[in-house]
């Protein structure tokens, strides 16, 4: 599998981290994969949920030492 | 504005976060151009609304300095800027919320000299006037011009919005002729409140407008009644009669 794209979002708060998951997914071709690091708690209870409301697919959540590697595949258009 | 810095993504994202906007609704409003006539009861909230959602380019029309009667409705103006013209006033106090916004500033009255020149400059138009005049003059050129208008006024408890798309219906479609006598604001009381009310409907259309959103008020008008805390919708059809947006146009 081919990830196009990674980007750390670790500290970053909710919506933020939503929000800039959805600019990084924006420069991607449909299909292409976007991988996210993200901080437990409410940002990985709610970022992978709210980018699969946009229509998006969530491949995979792994546990990395604190924090959780999330791959999106996209999906949904630019929104 | 293609690329948004962390301070931008921070300050639009809630707007960012509405499916109804995202990030593409969010560069449309930063790309927009939009004219508000009049910065007074019902510019304030206009102005005040779409420069805090980062309104790219926004024009201001006033020919008034501030008085201290304004100040119970024109919520941008401070007690220290009377005498001030309006439209410097408008222009601090959207710098100081919001450095996004380029602020173009027209320190006139619009009458039928000046208005083509300056709505044709603009994407959208908001009407915040006091007077029948200005409020057919800014309606015909913004049907001549095919700009969207969102128009409004505002008595005492009530007030009334609608937008008027160049197709059509238009205010005149609504009210063909100028009334012979009406009290305008100076002349008459009018409740901030209102003001309030009805320009921050003004402003949720307009950037509902820029966004592209098409569930809006054209073809409808909304009433406020402030006193009996109701609103009301009339359906505005196209009267085929209109010298402004009608086959008889130019007639008037």
């Amino acid at each position: 599998m081919k990830i196009s794209k990674t980007i750390d979002l670790t500290g970053e708060l909710c919506p933020i981290n939503f929000i800039k998951a959805k600019i990084a997914l924006e420069d991607l071709k449909k299909q292409e994969i976007l991988e996210i690091y993200l901080d437990d708690g409410i940002p990985i209870k709610n970022v992978p949920r709210s980018l699969e409301l946009d229509g998006h697919i969530v491949l995979d959540i792994e546990k990395v030492d604190e924090a959780y590697r999330v791959l999106v595949q996209k999906e949904g258009l630019n929104v | 504005m293609s690329k948004f810095s962390n301070e931008q993504i921070e300050r639009y994202s809630r707007n960012m976060v509405l499916n109804e906007i995202g990030i593409t609704g969010q560069r449309k409003i930063n790309k927009a151009k939009v004219l508000v006539i009049g910065a007074g009861g019902l510019g304030a909230p206009v102005l005040m609304y779409l420069a805090a959602a980062g309104v790219g380019n926004i024009g201001i029309i006033d020919g008034d300095k501030i008085e201290l009667s304004n100040l119970q409705r024109q919520t941008i103006h401070r007690t220290e800027n009377i005498g001030m013209p309006k439209v410097q006033s408008a222009k601090k106090f959207i710098e100081r919320l919001n450095n996004d916004v380029e602020v173009t500033t027209y320190e006139l009255f619009i009458n039928n000299d000046n208005c083509q020149q300056i709505i044709s400059k603009y994407d959208l138009i908001i009407d915040g006037v006091d007077n029948f005049e200005s409020r057919y003059l800014v309606n015909d050129t913004c049907v001549n011009l095919k700009k969207p208008l969102v128009e409004a006024g505002i008595i005492g408890f009530m007030g009334m919005a609608t937008l008027i798309l160049p197709e059509g219906p238009c205010y005149r479609c609504l009210y063909p002729e100028m009334p012979d006598r009406a009290p305008t604001c100076s002349q008459a009381g009018v409740l901030g409140a209102t003001a309030g009310i009805i320009g921050s409907i003004q402003a949720s259309e307009a950037i509902k407008y820029i966004v592209g959103i098409e569930e809006n008020l054209n073809g409808r008008v909304i009433f406020w009644d402030g006193l009996t805390s109701t609103i009301h919708e009339i359906k505005l059809q196209k009267n085929k009669d209109c010298i402004s947006c009608g086959p008889k146009k130019g007639k008037r």
